[in-house]
């Protein structure tokens, strides 16, 4: 019995420890943030490599989900005579859910994981050592800059995703479903709301943040000996994060809005 | 297992202190744990102003988490560290700031930053402070390639160096603010006997310009002879011996003599 529970209780000890840690490092980014100078180049410098060079693989994975979706749902909403419904369905879904929840996992694949490396290989070079021996704060040199970016780039990597997808899912529908384009527009503007966007790119924010602050959490943490095997496991930890999140903030977004 | 008490030639107090004056670093009782094992057991060692200490002792023995407790990279669990009179224990990152400009420290591997040229490596620590003028940075930094007899390497990129020029790049980093003190972590780990020696030969020469204080972490033994005025022998989380070289060589002690011939007794610890 007491080997149940300890078996229960390490792995539980442990995951509230990793929660403790990861909402230190963002008090102590965000007290970086207010209190000590930014780091200008840094930051634009992560701007590129968040923002700029992810755009590839949002734009293809917005396209493709926005085709995607337009076909499998006009297919379905065509049995009961209502396939112009399809843009409206298409671009609340991406607005809500699809673009945000999508986006997030390309940026925690090749964002996060990266950082998580290159964080994680400083680590164990002596190289964040090296940091704090000349004075620098590592959170500032380090963590800083990525918060930013991140901050900034994914409320604009999702809002290119949901454009994207809703374009791809309106050519579509008009060149291989045969959907009447005004129709399908002013269906589409008509139900989408402003408050679904702002839905989108809130979850956009706080998935931004968790990306960051997970994979710079891994980065710092990172011991000697088994940083593939860790660094590996920190898109995993994002992907249930993001999940999890989701619901949350679907549930508590959609709450805000409607009341 | 009987533990080894101090070496009876072992000093109270380091023979080249020439004057009264508070010492540049001075640690008290110095106790750390890492998990369960104890790797520090209560250190008491005194820096003097201007001489190089070599810190000698058995691989695992300690010598790195004391040297890196020197500039604060690490917490002891009890005792103190007084560097230029100021406690560092329980200092903030931040506070730690300060004094970390005093003191320079070179890493095992260098430590060089991979995303860095050599010459934005060497610049960091002026950059980091302010300095701004890109004339100026590159005159400093063409200064410190020159006495690491590295001339023309400002762009090459810290994949590209040999592990001697690595440490020669890190060593330049870590004193072109001229701190008053630079610690040394096994400075010819690594390295070839001739690279070595360039590396011991380098480390007099810096003393002898700069007049800075100088701590030596090492096992490797000419090297320890080549730069130290004085040696401490760390055993056993202990200071086990503190004396001059030539103290060093003609001690009697069983576990001096082992270790300074490469002797291994046999009994596996």
């Amino acid at each position: 019995m007491v080997r149940f529970f300890s078996a229960l209780g390490v792995p539980l000890l442990a995951f509230v420890q990793y929660l403790g840690e990861l909402v230190l490092l963002a008090a102590d980014t965000f007290r970086c943030i207010f209190t000590h100078k930014l780091r200008w180049k840094l930051f634009l410098n992560q701007v590129v490599e968040v923002g700029l060079l992810s755009q590839l693989v949002v734009i293809i994975t917005g396209a493709f989900t926005g085709a995607v979706f337009s076909a499998q749902t006009f297919f379905q909403f065509n049995k009961l005579g209502m396939g112009s419904a399809v843009g409206a369905v298409v671009s609340v879904s991406l607005c809500r859910e699809l673009a945000p929840v999508l986006t997030a996992l390309m940026v925690a694949g090749r964002v996060g994981a990266a950082m998580s490396a290159e964080i994680g290989t400083m680590k164990v070079t002596e190289q964040i050592d090296a940091l704090r021996a000349l004075a620098v704060y590592p959170v500032d040199y380090l963590v800083v800059p990525r918060v930013l970016a991140m901050m900034v780039s994914m409320p604009l990597l999702v809002a290119e995703c949901i454009a994207v997808g809703i374009a791809a899912g309106y050519l579509v529908a008009i060149f291989m479903l045969d959907i009447n384009g005004t129709y399908y527009m002013a269906n589409m503007v008509r139900w989408t709301r402003s408050r679904d966007i702002i839905m989108g790119l809130s979850k956009a924010f706080c998935f931004g943040i968790l990306i960051v602050f997970i994979s710079c959490q891994k980065g710092l943490t990172t011991r000697e000996g088994a940083v593939g095997e860790r660094l590996a496991r920190s898109p995993d930890l994002q992907f249930f994060s993001h999940h999890d999140v989701q619901h949350y903030l679907s549930g508590g977004v959609s709450v805000m809005l409607h009341s | 297992m009987i533990e080894a008490s101090p070496s009876p030639e072992m000093s109270a107090e380091p023979p080249l202190a020439s004057d009264n004056s508070s010492p540049m670093i001075a640690v008290r009782s110095l106790q750390k744990k890492i998990g369960q094992q104890e790797i520090l057991r209560g250190v008491d060692l005194k820096i003097s102003n201007g001489e190089t200490l070599a810190i000698i002792g058995r691989s695992g023995g300690g010598k790195s988490v004391l040297l890196k407790h020197m500039v604060g990279l690490m917490e002891p669990d009890s005792g103190e560290i007084w560097i230029q009179g100021q406690n560092i224990i329980g200092m903030s990152e931040r506070q730690l700031g300060t004094i970390r400009k005093k003191v320079g420290i070179l890493f095992q591997g260098g430590a060089l930053f991979d995303s860095m040229t050599v010459e934005d490596n060497i610049a960091f620590p002026l950059r980091e402070a302010g300095e701004r003028d890109r004339k100026a940075l590159r005159s400093k930094v063409s200064e410190m390639l020159e006495v690491m007899e590295m001339e023309g390497q400002e762009d090459k990129m810290p994949e590209s160096l040999s592990g001697g020029m690595k440490k020669r790049v890190g060593l330049a980093r870590a004193i072109i603010r001229r701190p008053s003190c630079v610690l040394y972590d096994e400075p010819t780990a690594g390295l070839d006997p001739v690279v070595a020696d360039s590396i011991n030969r380098l480390i007099r020469r810096l003393q002898q310009r700069f007049g800075m204080t100088s701590v030596v972490v090492t096992h490797d033994m000419k090297s320890a002879f080549d730069v130290a005025d004085r040696i401490a022998y760390l055993h056993e989380g202990r200071i086990y011996f503190n004396g001059t070289a030539n103290q060093l060589q003609q001690s009697s002690d069983p576990l001096i003599q082992d270790f300074l011939l490469g002797r291994s007794d046999g009994r596996g610890d």
